[in-house]
């Protein structure tokens, strides 16, 4: 039994190579040379660390730090990359500041590009509400349809989506259902009353005389109507017909009549620029339209 | 230099030790100077703390993993503007202890997200996301209708301050009460909540009712105030990108 010697270096005949000088036993192990392309690759990098450092951000100097001769900076990369976007889009785009909504929906080339991009800003930022086919749900109304609160035609439609309803907008849109019962500005027996000729009025049948069409016509009609037909310059729901925003059963509207209703629409103004706001007009004016200006997905 | 590399190898301790010093010397470089160079994390003039109650749902949002499937970072990158805003500057996280930027994004960047919905919509989604956004992955979080524990906000707030974050005396002694305060905008306190920390604090009640304070509340307040407290983001964009 020997132990590994050491510096026993010789010359393997078969590569060539030098061995590492260890014994095992009689067996040894071939000290293999770095490959040379590998020192390369490294003695370049180190090359190319040399020239960054001029070119680029790179030397900490104390409270500042050396800019480097190209002057990158990635956050101004990315807004010249955005302003690149918007430029490359320009020439369809910034036919939508004129907001002569006549015009742009009759220009069938210009809506085949623009509805498929408006779809996309729909589905970004209505959609999470309004769902993603603009059929909304309990308590985010329908846009697919052909009832309005404030207005179907896109010029109504983009002044909602600039100011919002009941939103932090210093221009908003208000609407609020007051909280009858909550408030306690109406009794509960009278509430159940209002509940009725509510549902009365939804079905056409609600009788013109009864003593709760006395406590609609003191306490709902003047934001609904006297015949409960809406007013649309308050936002307030048409309650003739049997769309409803937060449930038709007789369950929902005593909820309604009790803890009132303040739904709120953010404004976007500030979110989205006035072209993309006037292109979402067109398409949610395209929804109610049912597929006329081929914009329903 | 070869040379002295191989006779390094075969010192295993020394080797250890060169491996800590080239690691430090990294280290020194690349990382230390960025707590020195002023432009690191240039803090904005207008950036406002989180409110207490806005505090007690980032806590929530620690909570529930939220950090887990959304980001809290626009990229510096053309396409990611175009989606979500201006992108995020450090000092827009300069009071977050700790940041939660995130590095995963199996749902949207919550960046910017402030403003974007109604608290209405957040409370539906929150409890279940499926009933607004059928195709939604999101967990549901239904047991955020229980009571919001404000008992340690004021050590909290304390916390944040030696921390660096600007809550004065005033603030930490009443962070309590500005909590529930922040969710009742027809109390006494809520006119304190908007003088302590400015006008552009929602003082709303985010979950619909005023007369309890909810797990709810908190989450919704917060997530209402992100990339709501500074505009720091949007003066940097706006002179390049006006659309």
């Amino acid at each position: 039994m020997s132990r590994p010697t050491r510096h026993e270096v010789d010359t393997d005949p078969v590569t060539g190579y030098e061995t590492t000088g260890h014994n095992w036993n009689g067996i040894r192990e071939l000290n293999t040379p770095f490959p040379r392309i590998v020192i390369w690759a490294l003695a370049l990098t180190f090359a190319y660390s040399a020239v960054a450092w001029v070119l680029l951000p790179a030397w900490p100097l104390g409270r500042d730090y050396t800019r480097g001769l190209l002057g990158l900076d990635q956050g101004e990369i990315a807004a010249e990359g955005y302003q690149r976007l918007a430029e490359a889009r320009a020439d369809w785009v910034t036919l939508f500041a004129s907001g002569d909504f006549t015009a742009l929906a009759a220009d069938k080339t210009l809506m085949a590009r623009a509805m498929p991009a408006a779809a996309r800003l729909f589905a970004d930022n209505c959609a999470a509400c309004h769902g993603a086919t603009g059929t909304g749900g309990p308590g985010f109304p329908n846009l697919a349809d052909q009832d309005w609160l404030w207005g179907g035609d896109p010029e109504t439609v983009a002044e909602t989506l600039r100011v919002g309803i009941n939103s932090a907008h210093l221009e908003t849109r208000f609407s609020q259902m007051p909280a009858f019962g909550r408030d306690g500005m109406l009794p509960r027996n009278e509430i159940a009353a209002v509940a009725d000729h509510v549902l009365a009025l939804s079905s056409g049948k609600a009788d013109p005389n009864s003593p709760s069409a006395t406590l609609f016509a003191e306490n709902c009609s003047s934001c609904h109507g006297e015949a409960g037909t809406g007013g649309l310059g308050v936002g307030a729901p048409v309650l003739v017909d049997d769309q409803w925003i937060y449930g038709g059963s007789r369950d929902d509207i005593l909820t309604t009549l009790r803890q009132g209703r303040q739904g709120v629409m953010p404004a976007w103004e500030n979110r989205l620029s006035a072209t993309e706001i006037n292109m979402l007009a067109l398409y949610v004016a395209g929804l109610g339209q049912d597929g006329e200006t081929g914009v329903r997905q | 230099m070869l040379k002295l590399h191989y006779n390094l190898e075969k010192v295993s301790l020394g080797m250890v030790a060169a491996i800590i010093v080239a690691a430090l010397i990294g280290g020194a470089v690349e990382i230390a100077p960025l707590f020195t160079i002023d432009e690191t994390v240039a803090i904005p003039d207008d950036l406002r703390p989180h409110t207490p109650l806005e505090l007690a749902g980032r806590e929530i949002y620690m909570r529930e993993g939220c950090y887990a499937c959304h980001s809290q970072m626009v990229r510096a990158l053309a396409d990611e503007i175009d989606r979500y805003g201006p992108y995020s500057l450090a000092g827009e996280s300069a009071y977050d202890h700790p940041m939660l930027w995130g590095s995963k994004r199996t749902g949207p960047d919550l960046a910017r997200l402030g403003d974007k919905y109604s608290d209405d919509w957040h409370v539906v989604h929150l409890a279940d996301p499926r009933s607004v956004v059928p195709a939604s992955i999101m967990p549901a979080y239904p047991w955020l209708t229980t009571s919001l524990d404000t008992e340690n906000l004021s050590a909290q707030l304390a916390t944040l301050a030696r921390l660096g974050v600007p809550y004065s005396d005033e603030m930490i002694a009443n962070a309590m009460r500005d909590a529930l305060a922040q969710s009742r905008p027809d109390s006494d306190g809520a006119a304190d909540v908007a003088a302590r920390y400015g006008e552009s604090v929602a003082i709303r009640a985010f979950d619909g009712n005023s007369s309890r304070l909810t797990e709810m509340d908190a989450l919704v307040a917060y997530l209402q105030s992100l990339g709501t407290l500074t505009k720091a983001a949007h003066e940097t964009l706006a002179p390049e990108a006006t659309q």
